[in-house]
């Protein structure tokens, strides 16, 4: 992957092109990331991805964090892949939680990455995340009519509690 | 031998040396036994090991009589859930019994079907015996290919009505039953010891 | 193959009649309980459309109820064939968390076990695949040798499947005596069975026919779906993780990557089966270069101390407590690691809080993404080429559903 001068490098380069659109990048245990704006991301992965020095071209995995209490709560990562240098790089977008009922939304990026389409389905199935643009955003693994988005933090894990011997009610 | 040789008592001797005489019911119960078709089907882990793995060469089932394995419920006498039963797929597990015709039996397969093995969460049936009937659950994680097959001859044991001549009867076990109410060799309802009393007719008889 | 019909049509000049099927999650052909919902017309296939998560088990969420090493389990039952790639997923990505290091014998010893399972999962493959294709004795001599592979981990861990052999900082116990000797004849016969299994399907008429020129995707196109491992080497792009990115041992073993030409069914069944011959020879050279050493790392803070210990040394004695109890915090941060697991790549995403439980495991599983290639595979061929297909896919639904 890119090393930490090489990540400031390629920040500086995007803010050229796309200026306001990565709001910080972080080098942790030898992972490069760069934190945008969610309203910009399609903008960064298409520079990744078409810029000739850069050509991220390959959507490695498409997932989203819920970092629950820390605010922006969401986070979608992206993490591509120049095949030619064997070099990773990922992408957060950081998304808060509109409260009550609204869903979060970010832009869709199945025209850049049609790996994206079920990836996208899966976290729109698990978070809510609405992606704005999808050509059919379902639930993928839960059944249609399911109630809630199950890897939220604040969603129970579910199961039933193990019943012991004694620890039964007595309905006497 | 022609008729008039042998009279009477000699007669019924000789009978009874060379036939065999039992009741329809036991012979009808060691054909079904012996010859039961399972369903073809497979949910997760547990599908490598059975139905896959146990009719391979090493673990044979095919010396239980059970070697026809149909991919139709409407052909099949056993259905061995093997496999988490997600809630998605539940309906679709109950549907499969419902079309399977009489004589039916169910195996629960592994600790996930039995009781949800390590998944306690909001995805998995916490035991396929929440939604259907279940005459035999095997144990483990997988079990064993000879687990499945020791499982399937207690199966055929219990079809075939046989007592059971395991481990309770030779360690005692009757009478340590632990009951809900009042914790062990506490005094049952007289319904429940009807029930039990008549149970243990049936498997001692 | 959609010439002759249009012709026809033209000639007729008939209305197209489109027959949906449901080819349920339970049916005969099948990896596992995938749902296909398909439009047919006659027996061409006009839209296939996948439903899945029969299976899902919502392991992601519960790992998050569970210490680091309690996750272990849960993580090698997600794709149920290759159980110690995912266990190296999640181990390698927490690894790479803490910064802990794994001496070389456990390298050496995690490659061969994931070696072994690469086997195990391609005549997994080999023997359904082909029992949906018609050759049904392929079956019982593909599980015959998967049968000796499973004697060698029940030999090593005590279990057939779902081992739990890998931890954090390596491998749970040293191989014990008589293993080599077992593993070795065992990769001396592997070449000579695949060879054989060679002879039976490869100058099979019917099994060329069903396979050759069908379900052909290309190369383009698959790296467009984010499709990894024999599925895109079979259509002419060596990329191997492998070989890409370092890891355990594989920059000093010596294999090759065999890569296919048009990338149609005929090749990916080549592709899998090079393979197997390659991963005997990986075997054989982790057995050869095996150095000695520990197992498993010192570190007491994330690694159990052995028993031995327990009875002498109080630290150990507290560790030992800790670590069983409340298990190892991990500092926050998160990480994405991935191999290259039978499918294509695997990867593992954790995100640490700081606390003793993962607050995140994600697992970027092949079978899920190859699965959004299944309809460029099967539209615009014959049902039966679609049921080729799906074998030489290779989905496994445990994987796919999570």
């Amino acid at each position: 992957m890119p090393d930490a001068p090489g990540l400031e490098l390629i920040r500086g380069e995007i803010e050229r092109d796309c200026p306001d659109a990565v709001l910080a990048t972080s080098f942790d245990r030898a992972q490069a990331a760069l934190i945008v704006d969610p309203a910009r991301v399609l903008d960064v992965l298409r520079w990744l991805k078409e810029r000739p020095g850069q050509r991220y071209d390959f959507l490695s995995s498409l997932h989203a964090a819920d970092y629950l209490p820390a605010e922006p709560r969401f986070a979608v990562h992206y993490e591509l892949i120049n095949r030619d240098r064997v070099e990773r790089i990922r992408v957060k977008a950081m998304l808060a939680d509109p409260g009550s009922e609204e869903l979060p939304e970010i832009d869709s990026c199945v025209e850049l990455f049609p790996t994206a389409d079920a990836q996208e389905r899966e976290v729109f199935d698990f978070f809510g995340i609405v992606f704005r643009g999808h050509p059919n955003l379902t639930r993928i693994l839960m059944p249609d009519d399911y109630v809630g988005w199950p890897q939220r933090r604040d969603f129970p894990v579910g199961g039933e509690p193990v019943t012991f011997t004694y620890s039964e009610q007595r309905y006497d | 031998m022609l008729r008039g040789d042998l009279e009477g008592e000699d007669l019924e001797r000789y009978v009874e040396e060379r036939v065999v005489t039992t009741t329809f019911e036991k012979v009808q119960n060691w054909a079904r036994a012996n010859s039961i078709f399972p369903l073809t089907f497979g949910l997760a882990c547990c599908a490598i090991e059975a139905p896959i793995s146990i009719v391979t060469a090493r673990y044979d089932l095919a010396r239980f009589g059970a070697e026809a394995l149909r991919a139709s419920p409407r052909q099949a006498d056993l259905i061995i859930l093997s496999g988490r039963v997600s809630i998605k797929m539940a309906p679709v597990v109950r549907r499969l019994y419902d079309q399977m015709l009489e004589p039916k039996w169910v195996m629960a397969m592994g600790a996930c079907s039995s009781s949800a093995g390590m998944f306690a969460n909001y995805a998995v049936v916490q035991g396929a015996d929440k939604f259907m009937p279940v005459d035999m659950y095997v144990p483990g994680c997988p079990p064993r290919p000879e687990a499945v097959l020791y499982g399937f001859t207690k199966l055929q044991r219990k079809i075939m009505d046989n007592p059971d001549q395991g481990w309770r009867q030779r360690y005692d076990a009757y009478g340590t039953e632990e009951w809900a109410r009042g914790g062990p060799r506490s005094e049952p309802s007289p319904e429940a010891a009807e029930a039990y009393r008549e149970a243990r007719e049936l498997t001692l008889a | 193959m959609t010439e002759p019909l249009a012709t026809l049509d033209a000639a007729l000049d008939r209305d197209r009649e489109i027959m949906t099927i449901n080819i349920g999650p339970h049916h005969p052909a099948t990896h596992g309980v995938l749902r296909l919902v398909v439009d047919l017309e006659g027996e061409m296939v006009r839209e296939v459309r996948p439903v899945i998560g029969y299976v899902h088990t919502g392991i992601e969420k519960s790992c998050e109820d569970k210490s680091y090493w309690k996750v272990i389990p849960f993580v090698e039952r997600m794709d149920y064939v290759s159980f110690f790639f995912q266990m190296e997923a999640y181990c390698g990505a927490v690894e790479r968390l803490v910064d802990l290091e794994i001496p070389p014998r456990a390298r050496y010893l995690r490659t061969l076990f994931l070696e072994l399972n690469r086997i195990h999962s391609h005549l997994v493959w080999l023997g359904t695949t082909a029992l949906d294709l018609g050759a049904i004795s392929m079956l019982w001599y593909c599980f015959r040798e998967r049968d000796k592979i499973l004697d060698l981990f029940e030999m090593a861990t005590g279990q057939r499947m779902h081992t739990r052999y890998f931890q954090v900082g390596g491998v749970i116990e040293d191989i014990p005596l008589g293993f080599e000797a077992k593993c070795r004849a065992f990769a001396e016969e592997m070449p000579i069975r695949v060879g054989q299994y060679e002879a039976l399907l490869d100058r099979n008429e019917v099994f060329l026919q069903r396979t050759k020129g069908t379900g052909i995707v290309s190369r383009e196109r698959l790296l467009e779906l984010g499709v990894t491992g024999p599925l895109l080497r079979a259509a002419g792009d060596p990329w191997d993780l492998r070989k890409a990115f370092d890891y355990l041992a594989y920059p000093e073993m010596d294999f090759k990557i065999p890569v296919g030409t048009v990338g149609d069914n005929y090749d990916r069944y080549r592709v899998r089966v090079a393979e197997m011959v390659e991963s005997a020879r990986i075997v054989s050279q982790c057995l050869d270069a095996l150095p000695e050493g520990p197992f498993i790392a010192d570190d007491r803070k994330y690694v159990l101390p052995p028993r031995s210990e327990l009875s002498t040394s109080m630290e150990s004695l507290i560790h030992h407590f800790k670590l069983v109890t409340e298990g190892y915090r991990v500092g926050p941060g998160e990480v994405y690691y991935s191999i290259e697991g039978p499918r294509g790549e695997l990867g593992c995403f954790v995100l640490a809080d700081g606390s003793a439980k993962p607050a995140r495991v994600h697992f970027r599983d092949p079978s899920f993404v190859n699965l959004q290639s299944f309809r460029d595979m099967a539209v615009g061929g014959y049902v039966a080429d679609m049921i080729a297909s799906l074998g030489m896919l290779d989905p496994i639904l445990g994987g796919v559903d999570r």
